[in-house]
């Protein structure tokens, strides 16, 4: 790449036409060629970057003022790290982290557990298995408020779905959303059914890429399935399950549809609040937004970990 | 479909395999069926019974009579052509700001080569690592009062459309793209006196509709699916989407309306899904393996 320098001679622009290749004693020329090329690489990228700058760079560094900024009645004053301290005393914080912990807990349990096996059982078959594929990503096609009022429908503990089939089941019915003990594993289920279709496909595209060899060479040493999967499948896909892993990790500690729509956000008791929405919480019901930010760049700080390790990973698997 | 897969094709040829194969088959059919499009079949019939009838308990598997109405009711009183229109709006326009600005953004960064460029590129790419809830409320700030030109974008569509050229992971689909379209070609263009927008135009994004019908469905399921920010910035009943405009009336119309709605709400992705599957599938695949 030949960066022109700037020099103060200015160079007449050629009319626009058919350019034939300069010559290389021309330096003059080769100046006006790279500065009119850079001027239109540059005149490509600029409504992106304008866009990136003003909705996304802009913000980014004003997040990290906010943390340490208080505004009241338009004046805006440093304020260290008092709003970061004022967060960690509210007990909302804590209960917050706990139950985005335990929600991510739970999510990978079923996110992540559950669309590899599934993936390693659609992978077996030769028929259907196209169907199979599209009812798995079909929820991630709906519409959010759609998928989430659905369950809200199912939970009920009245005229619920789930309750009307632990009824014909005679099993004890539940309380699902309205029960702290059960609140939040009653959100994972949702979000479950409504995100696991995209990560099964991805491994279901990993499982493809297997090389058959493989599991006729563990064949002859005498493997059965599960010391054939525990061998062979998952070393395989340990790239892809990892990157999976930390993505997921990523996405569901930001979660906030799912709980906002189920449960107001906050359920029981509090038993449903996470982070992202207690974010919500202190910006546009208490209107401090120095706390949401300060509660951000916690947040920030603590996934920033996780990216770094993904990008790492996702650049190995580049070579 | 792979040849060979975890269980051997000798096991899967006896009689005792084949037997298990094709048990294992229908359950899982039956099972998935039951799982998957069990609620929408819900969803579907759960619009057409009476709101007495919803409200039952044990739930009906079938409504007793179908009452159609509902739909139309629904549709009228939660204006709900009104909130469809301003979603595709919303969605369609986002979709020309992210092929016009993006396109042209990965294209420049891939065969231009402006100074700078990496840069830039990494700055775009850096943003995929910040949670984008965690953005939200500086956005949010950021939009109430633009700088510079100092305009509240709130209520305004431009509120969805500029944000949503932000999308570096479209970015980097399409630069991945580009990069793979061979040097040559594009010389051999120059040579012929075109304009980097004429060789975009008529060289590059001839061959790329494969990466742009991808982009171009992620763009619009993106904006169709979004809630937090359009929940924040479209306060105005009139200016509101399907998912914040069904959100914000779910309280107050019966159930069975309500049902009813969001099965009309469905419908239009479910549709786009059902025709472009093949596109969404592999281009789902493409964005998170490499190659």
């Amino acid at each position: 790449m030949s960066a022109p320098t700037l020099s103060t001679s200015s160079t007449p622009s050629k009319p626009e036409g058919p350019d034939r290749p300069v010559p290389a004693h021309a330096p003059r020329e080769a100046f006006s060629r790279a500065l009119r090329r850079n001027i239109s690489a540059h005149g490509f990228l600029i409504g992106a970057v304008l866009c990136f700058s003003f909705f996304s760079w802009y913000p980014m560094v004003r997040e990290v003022l906010l943390a340490f900024q208080k505004t009241e009645a338009g004046k805006t004053t440093w304020v260290g790290l008092r709003n970061l301290r004022y967060i960690a005393n509210d007990p909302a914080f804590w209960q917050a982290w706990r139950n985005t912990l335990l929600f991510t807990g739970l999510a990978l349990l079923l996110g992540f557990v559950v669309p590899f096996v599934i993936a390693i059982v659609l992978n077996e078959f030769r028929h259907g298995q196209s169907y199979l594929r599209l009812l798995v990503y079909l929820p991630v096609m709906l519409p959010p408020v759609a998928s989430v009022l659905l369950f809200k429908y199912f939970y009920d503990p009245g005229y619920g779905l789930f309750n009307g089939i632990l009824h014909a089941l005679h099993l004890p019915e539940q309380q699902w959303l309205q029960s702290t003990s059960t609140a939040m594993l009653s959100v994972v289920l949702a979000a479950t059914w409504m995100n696991m279709g995209g990560a099964t496909l991805i491994y279901l595209a990993a499982l493809q890429g297997i090389p058959g060899e493989l599991y006729e060479a563990a064949e002859l040493d005498g493997a059965g399935i599960f010391r054939k999967i525990w061998h062979v499948t998952i070393p395989q896909t340990r790239l892809i399950l990892s990157l999976m892993l930390l993505m997921q990790i990523i996405a569901t500690m930001q979660v906030f549809a799912e709980p906002f729509l189920l449960t107001g956000g906050a359920g029981p008791e509090g038993s449903t609040t996470t982070i992202v929405y207690l974010i919500y919480q202190y910006a546009f019901n208490f209107n401090n937004y120095g706390g949401a930010a300060a509660l951000g760049l916690v947040l920030l700080v603590l996934l920033a970990g996780f990216s770094a390790a993904y990008v790492r990973l996702s650049r190995d698997s580049d070579d | 479909m792979a040849e060979r897969t975890l269980i051997s094709p000798a096991q899967l040829g006896r009689p005792s395999g084949k037997f298990l194969y094709w048990s294992a088959l229908v359950v899982v059919l039956l099972l998935f069926t039951l799982i998957f499009l069990g609620p929408l079949y819900w969803m579907v019939t759960g619009g057409l019974k009476t709101a007495q009838e919803y409200a039952q308990s044990p739930p009906t598997a079938f409504p007793h009579s179908a009452h159609p109405k509902n739909y139309s009711d629904a549709w009228n009183v939660m204006d709900l052509s009104k909130l469809l229109f301003n979603t595709l709006y919303y969605a369609f326009g986002a979709l020309a700001f992210q092929l016009v600005f993006d396109v042209a953004a990965a294209y420049s960064l891939s065969k231009l080569r402006p100074i700078f460029g990496k840069v830039i590129l990494g700055m775009m790419l850096a943003t995929l690592m910040i949670p984008a809830t965690v953005l939200v409320v500086p956005q949010y700030l950021t939009v109430l009062d633009v700088p510079i030109v100092h305009r509240n974008l709130i209520n305004s569509p431009w509120v969805i459309w500029l944000p949503s050229v932000t999308n570096a992971f479209n970015i980097f689909l399409l630069k991945r793209f580009f990069d793979s379209i061979p040097r040559e070609l594009l010389d051999a263009a120059s040579i012929d006196g075109a304009s980097p927008l004429r060789t975009l135009r008529s060289v590059v994004l001839p061959i790329s509709r494969p990466i742009l019908g991808v982009v171009s469905i992620f763009a619009v399921v993106g904006v169709w699916k979004d809630f937090l920010w359009p929940l924040l910035t479209l306060p105005d009943p009139a200016k509101q989407n399907l998912n914040v405009g069904i959100y914000s009336l779910a309280q107050g119309v019966p159930e069975n309306w309500l049902i009813a709605a969001l099965a009309m709400a469905s419908a239009p992705t479910l549709i786009i899904f059902l025709i472009f599957q093949r596109n969404i599938m592999s281009g789902l695949t493409a964005g998170s393996l490499k190659g």
